[in-house]
């Protein structure tokens, strides 16, 4: 382990350039640590964004060394490159400011997958009963825990491509939706993440399983709404 | 398939289930195509002994119409998707050009199988 680490920033905006900077390498580093440091010692109008360094925010994604991370989560010496590393924002979003994304359009397009829980329920009703070790309630666990962090979006060809396509994230979310036994709006959601903005669209290559901090598959939740689409199409449900 | 890859649900959930069941059946074909092939070779052939097995066996041309059938429903739906996704072209113009492929496959490919079987 050399005592320094040669990092490459991005500084700008959509169009920019990578600046050089040193920066002391420490035992169980992480890449936020580095980013912070270089803003704390080294160059004050540094913009990046975190909150809670835990990976439970999912507000401190980047690319670094090529590979969208959490960075809160990543120990240096897991992805430097010798002691070389290269520090980008998310791909597929627009940047707002050297590291910082706008992530707005991501998070438009959970709404547009209707991405809210509709139930019919109130607060004088009993309880719905969810057994735990339901099909549907074991389907929605697995993609429950997504922290939001736009990892899975920034490594999807397909939002490169087609950036319309509404993306692992929020087509993740429909599926823990569409196996909520409470809700009530299945066939309005099947309609809105349906078609070749949505569902349809994905590869099924799984870079965003890949990629996932949270161990995720948006790959098997998307698999999952072409099957209910395509059943509902035989029905004559998605009319 | 006319107003396929525009952002319509129905139409994309039915070539979904084309696409599905093509590849199914292509990936009997391909298996049993690949089966055959080896079997028919092992002790080497020339291709006017093939031919000979192969005239007039109707199961054998219903077989490959099959499976020229399935290569014109899955190559166009694929194809269109590179169209539009690596090339950049409009859904209206991948769709042209995709049909216009399954149309050369399916006519390509029937006329191979019959010539072999007639
Ligand atoms: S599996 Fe689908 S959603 Fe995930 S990265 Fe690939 S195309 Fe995108
Ligand atoms: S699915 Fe995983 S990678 Fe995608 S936003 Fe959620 S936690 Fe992040
Ligand atoms: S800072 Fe909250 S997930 Fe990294």
């Amino acid at each position: 382990m050399s005592a320094t680490l040669k990092v490459k920033v991005w500084r700008g905006k959509t169009s920019g350039s990578f600046v050089d900077y040193e920066v002391p390498r420490l035992e169980s580093q992480t890449v936020l640590d580095v980013v912070t440091h270089i803003q704390r010692h080294l160059d004050p109008s540094l913009s990046y964004r975190f909150a809670c360094r835990v990976g439970m925010c999912g507000s401190c994604a980047m690319t670094v060394n090529g590979v969208a991370r959490w960075t809160c989560r990543t120990h240096v010496s897991k992805v430097a490159d010798g002691d070389a590393l290269e520090i980008a924002p998310l791909s597929n979003l627009p940047v707002i400011k050297d590291l910082a994304t706008d992530m707005r359009e991501f998070f438009d397009k959970w709404a547009k997958s209707h991405g809210q829980f509709k139930g019919t329920k109130t607060r004088h009703d009993e309880f719905e009963q969810v057994r735990p070790e339901s099909r549907e309630r074991m389907a929605a666990n697995a993609g429950i825990e997504c922290i939001g962090c736009g990892v899975c979006y920034a490594s999807c060809d397909v939002v490169t491509w087609r950036p319309d396509f509404l993306g692992p994230a929020a087509l993740n979310r429909a599926w823990t939706l569409a196996n909520d036994v409470r809700d009530n709006a299945q066939r309005e959601r099947l309609k809105a993440v349906a078609g070749d903005v949505g569902c349809h669209a994905c590869h099924t290559q799984g870079s965003c399983s890949e990629r996932c901090p949270k161990q995720i598959e948006p790959t098997a939740g998307i698999a999952g709404l072409k099957r209910l689409a395509g059943r509902a199409a035989v029905r004559g449900e998605l009319e | 398939m006319s107003s396929a890859l525009n952002p319509d649900a129905v139409t994309q959930a039915k070539l979904w289930y084309w696409q599905r069941i093509s590849a199914m059946v292509l990936a009997l074909c391909v298996l049993v195509h690949l089966g055959g092939m080896i079997y028919a070779v092992r002790g080497g052939l020339s291709a006017a002994e093939i031919l000979g097995r192969t005239h007039g066996n109707w199961l054998f041309g219903i077989f490959y119409a099959v499976f020229v059938f399935a290569c014109a429903v899955h190559v166009p739906i694929g194809f269109a998707r590179i169209c539009e996704e690596w090339l950049g072209l409009k859904a209206g113009a991948a769709w042209l050009i995709a049909k216009a492929l399954g149309l050369v496959i399916l006519v390509m490919g029937l006329r191979a199988v019959y010539g072999v079987v007639a």
